[in-house]
């Protein structure tokens, strides 16, 4: 049970905010090779989407298996959008967004009603049903989904506002990121409403809800639409990105993705999706480069924080944080390195394993050399694999007999944070 | 005639296969309530796993040994993953399976590669089992229905007639009272787990062959047995079956009727063109819309009757 | 006219009739205990009244209006609040978030996503009056889960009240509690419902005896005697049903 609270005092909040628009600022200045302006544009949609997902699950207990069909379907109206430039109303490219969010909001009107009679596992299904049904229309509607190839745009048309022209990354990045921070505005802006508070009140207690004067299905119903609205604008902003929209954004793996994103970074907390998106692009964009393993690091670190950490990363630093803040984090930063170099040290192994492995049984065909972090290394020889599997071996050893003692003191302090909090001890 | 009988005997055995895959997830989800999203994962670790152990072996031993394999590795994944998270809720239950389907795929990607395997079709069941006019049907859908069937049986034997049966039975309500009673319902739930894992498992043994063998096998199954369990009810081997003979018959009628509701008004008289409004929509034939029944289905179940046909709970 | 009355209520479950014919009256402002023994349908009773329920037959008349068939939140607009016998809070809450959650509708805040809470004094002040009340405003930031048993009891008595509702349902408020929690639970009870309708299902017949104006008596789903408390602990009828003997308040 978390008592933990993000309730920043209010010059620390206008510090956050300022903060975050200054990262958002001047991120292209760090990450400047090469495509990662194109990472952090991707990076910026996600966090758009992650964030509108977590209105429902974190902040709902809603857990939908079908929520790009918002997104996508947004994209495609607003790739139409931009396509239709020629005729009739021209909608310019930075309100191109807001097309692909009433888009969304349409669409959750409709969807939603019908999802958000249930609640639970049938709510899951039947978003599931949705999803797959939406991608299995997409081939039978190919004047709007554009058949197998999707449907592409330019989103260089019409003539420039003040030289932008949306041609270079760098613009579409700041465009991206100014829609970033107004939806968050406005996504954080709700968790302080009436119905913000109430969609909380419903994932705690759906039954209770009804017994102090609120419908739980409208209180659902609405939160839909708004989420809706803002994966729209992701789908939008998606569009505008990639000059291409096709089956693949309203599809299962899609929304499966998001749902992986949200829950690596914590989805009870409000920033978690924020963590989500950044670690979820790195593993699926930037290490795809690196290596062909990264779907199963992906599976793996997944499978492994629902089982030790299943609230997120965000919970983790959070908890990290609240040592800090109570005077304890002293107690226990030396184990905690300890088991975290010994992890590294089996990590390290492991990773080695994995990648002679791959190489080995899908690119044989090359010969039986690889690089692995930097080096030439012989797959087919024994030296590799005994060092392999000796980081591994060192890595449990070590984990085994240090994390008992980092356990003992872990455990030792959050009894006290907790006693402090729950007012049971001065 | 020919063309009916046809559809309907390839409709049913597609159905009664997927009725060996669903049931495993049935049983599981109705004893442990955990939907186990990398169900169709072990449809294809049974099919590789056959693959790999008919090479050697042939295809017999593989029929025996594969499912036991797959069932061991469920027990296993259900012992060490999946109980520790039995106290955390469903949700993280749920994205465990979720997150270890991922996992399977590309574990088998790295064992066997990317590409389609050729696991064949044993030569003693290779050929037609009988030919009406010009069409015949094949003596292993014949044999994918008869194993289909006597899993059914096996599986209907084991609940009702064995003390086992009756444990689990009882463990699927009430856990805590037959905990008390001294039965190891952990134990009972690992065993479950993974006797619907040996099902689905044995899934892909059979169908492994029929259709193909390859990385993407799990994903084309995968969202279709979710429907029949939702669409029989989940937690009733009853309604999974009566669903998935309705899916496999509907499915493969419609992917083979050309009719659309523009042939159906042209028939009539009307003359639909492409300048016709709703021309898009009006010339869609069945098969083509073949692939959105299932889920047209499981929506208006979910909407209309969310029991499901046979459930008892939602 | 009655605050609320129950005509010839029935509910069965199946073939089991849990609530066979029952008929009461309160009067607006009363404060009317239900007792009776296990298993006599006094939970099935609140939980029809308070709309949880679908009614099998009869009627249930809240100041004069039908709410039998009425979705729970219905009649909570209507003026009747309810709290349960085992604490239903919104567990990851604070206990100020719990309260202020329970105003929120009777304030008219509805649905609207475009207010910010915190501004909204009129929530901030009546969320903050019946902390008071409760006596929780030291564990104002605490989540509910993370509450003591009796702290949870008075937390959901809050919530009951803090709607504002006329009528007020308390499912065994003091089940669970020692002597001296359940004497505080009395005090507060007394408190929070001054010029309010109380219906209330106790075990705890010194916690009846000393709050209630009129005790029901429910028996197999019937109520067998409904009078003032001095009259029923004389009813030789529901002696011998329920109290046994003579009962020392």
């Amino acid at each position: 049970m978390s008592t933990l609270s993000f309730a920043p005092v209010k010059l620390g909040r206008y510090l956050l905010w300022g903060g975050f628009a200054l990262i958002l600022a001047l991120a292209p200045l760090a990450f400047n090779k090469g495509a990662a302006l194109s990472i952090l544009s991707q990076i910026g949609t996600v966090m758009i989407f992650g964030l509108s997902y977590n209105m429902l699950l974190g902040q709902g207990g809603m857990l939908s298996f079908g929520h790009a069909v918002y997104s996508g379907l947004g994209a495609f109206f607003a790739i139409h959008a931009m396509n239709r430039a020629g005729a009739g109303i021209a909608v310019p490219t930075s309100l191109i967004p807001l097309v692909g969010g009433l888009a969304g909001m349409g669409v959750g009107i409709l969807f939603g009603y019908v999802t958000t009679r249930k609640s639970g596992t049938t709510f899951a299904m039947i978003t599931l049903g949705l999803v797959e049904l939406v991608f299995a229309s997409s081939l039978m509607f190919p004047g709007f989904f554009g058949g197998e190839g999707g449907v592409t745009t330019n989103r260089v048309t019409g003539t420039p506002v003040l030289g932008i022209s949306y041609g270079p990354q760098i613009q579409v990045y700041y465009l991206i990121a100014c829609w970033l921070f107004a939806s968050t505005i406005a996504m954080y802006a709700f968790t302080h409403t009436p119905l913000g508070r109430m969609i909380n009140a419903v994932r705690d207690n759906p039954e209770r809800v009804e017994f102090i004067g609120y419908d739980a299905q409208w209180v659902r119903y609405l939160t839909l639409i708004l989420s809706a609205f803002f994966a729209g604008i992701s789908g939008g902003l998606s569009a505008i990105n990639f000059e291409i929209v096709s089956a693949e954004n309203v599809s299962a793996i899609r929304s499966g993705s998001i749902l992986l994103f949200v829950f690596i970074g914590g989805a009870g907390f409000f920033f978690g999706p924020l963590l989500g998106a950044v670690v979820g692009i790195f593993f699926s964009v930037m290490l795809s480069d690196y290596t062909p393993a990264w779907q199963l690091y992906l599976g793996l670190f997944f499978v492994v924080l629902v089982r030790y950490a299943p609230a997120g990363l965000a919970s983790l630093m959070m908890l990290l944080l609240r040592t800090v803040r109570f005077g304890k984090f002293g107690r226990i930063w030396k184990p905690l390195l300890a088991v975290c170099a010994s992890t590294a040290i089996g990590l390290a192994g492991l990773v080695m394993g994995i990648e002679m492995l791959y190489h080995l049984t899908l690119e044989s065909a090359n010969g039986s050399t690889m690089t692995l972090f930097g080096r030439l290394v012989d797959t087919k020889a024994s030296v590799p694999w005994c060092v392999a599997l000796a980081l591994m071996a060192i890595g449990i050893v070590g984990y085994r007999r240090l994390q008992p003692g980092y356990g003992a003191a872990w455990h030792e302090v959050n009894a006290e944070i907790v006693a402090r909090l729950s007012g049971r001890s001065p | 005639m020919e063309f009916t009988l046809f559809t309907l005997l390839n409709g049913v055995s597609y159905g009664l296969l997927l009725f060996m895959l669903s049931s495993g997830l049935t049983l599981i989800f109705s004893m442990m309530g955990v939907l186990n999203f990398a169900h169709a994962s072990f449809y294809m670790l049974g099919a590789y796993v056959a693959y790999a152990i008919s090479s050697k072996l042939g295809f017999w031993p593989a029929l025996v040994l594969a499912p036991i394999a797959v069932g061991l590795a469920g027990a296993l994944v259900e012992r060490y993953g999946l109980r520790p998270l039995h106290k955390a809720g469903h949700i993280p239950e749920l994205l465990f399976t979720f997150g270890l389907s991922y996992l399977i795929v590309e574990l088998v990607q790295l064992v066997w590669g990317r590409a389609a395997v050729p696991y064949p079709i044993p030569r003693e069941l290779d050929g037609p089992l009988f030919t009406l006019f010009s069409t015949s049907f094949p003596i292993y859908r014949g044999f994918m229905m008869l194993v289909a069937l006597a899993m059914l049986a096996a599986i209907w034997l084991v609940l009702t007639r064995t003390r086992i049966g009756l444990v689990i039975q009882a463990a699927l309500t009430h856990p805590d009272a037959v905990e008390a009673l001294g039965h190891n319902v952990p134990r009972i739930f690992m065993w479950v787990f993974g006797g619907g894992c040996a099902l689905a498992g044995l899934a892909g043994v059979i169908g492994g062959n029929a259709f193909v063998t390859e990385p993407g096998m799990a994903a084309t199954v995968g969202s279709i047995i979710f429907v029949v369990v939702v669409v029989g009810g989940m937690g009733s081997l009853a309604g999974a079956f009566v669903a998935s003979i309705l899916i496999g018959v509907l499915q493969t009628f419609a992917v083979a009727l050309d009719y659309s509701m523009m042939s159906l008004l042209n028939w009539a008289g009307a003359t639909i063109t492409p300048e016709t409004p709703g021309y898009e929509l009006l010339k869609l034939t069945i098969s083509q819309s073949a692939a959105i029944l299932p889920f047209l289905l499981l929506v208006l179940i979910l909407i209309f009757r969310p029991k499901g046909l046979l459930g008892t709970r939602e | 006219m009655n605050a609320l009355e129950l005509k010839d209520l029935r509910k069965s479950f199946g073939k089991s009739e849990i609530i066979r014919g029952a008929n009461l009256a309160v009067a607006k402002g009363e404060r009317c205990a239900v007792i009776g023994p296990n298993g006599a349908g006094k939970s099935t009773l609140f939980n029809l009244v308070s709309g949880r329920f679908g009614v099998s037959g009869g009627d249930i008349l809240l100041n004069g209006r039908s709410v039998s068939g009425l979705r729970p939140f219905e009649i909570n607009r209507l003026g009747l609040a309810r709290s349960f016998q085992i604490s239903n809070l919104f567990d990851k809450l604070s206990v100020y978030e719990n309260l202020r959650c329970a105003v929120l509708w009777s304030l008219g805040y509805k649905y609207s996503f475009w207010q910010r809470l915190n501004g909204l004094r009129d929530a901030h002040e009546r969320a903050e009056a019946v902390l008071e009340q409760v006596g929780l405003q030291h564990q104002r930031h605490v989540p509910a889960a993370v509450l003591s048993y009796a702290e949870q009891r008075a937390l959901e008595i809050g919530i009951t009240i803090a709607g504002g509702a006329d009528v007020i349902l308390l499912d065994e408020p003091t089940a669970g509690m020692s002597r001296s929690e359940s004497d505080a639970a009395v005090e507060l009870i007394r408190k929070v419902t001054v010029g309010k309708t109380l219906i209330m299902v106790e075990h705890d017949m010194s916690v009846v005896f000393g709050l209630a104006d009129k005790i029901a008596v429910l028996v197999y789903g019937e109520v067998i005697a409904c009078d003032t408390p001095a009259n029923i602990r004389a009813n030789p009828a529901v002696q011998a049903a329920y109290l046994g003997h003579e009962v020392r308040a």
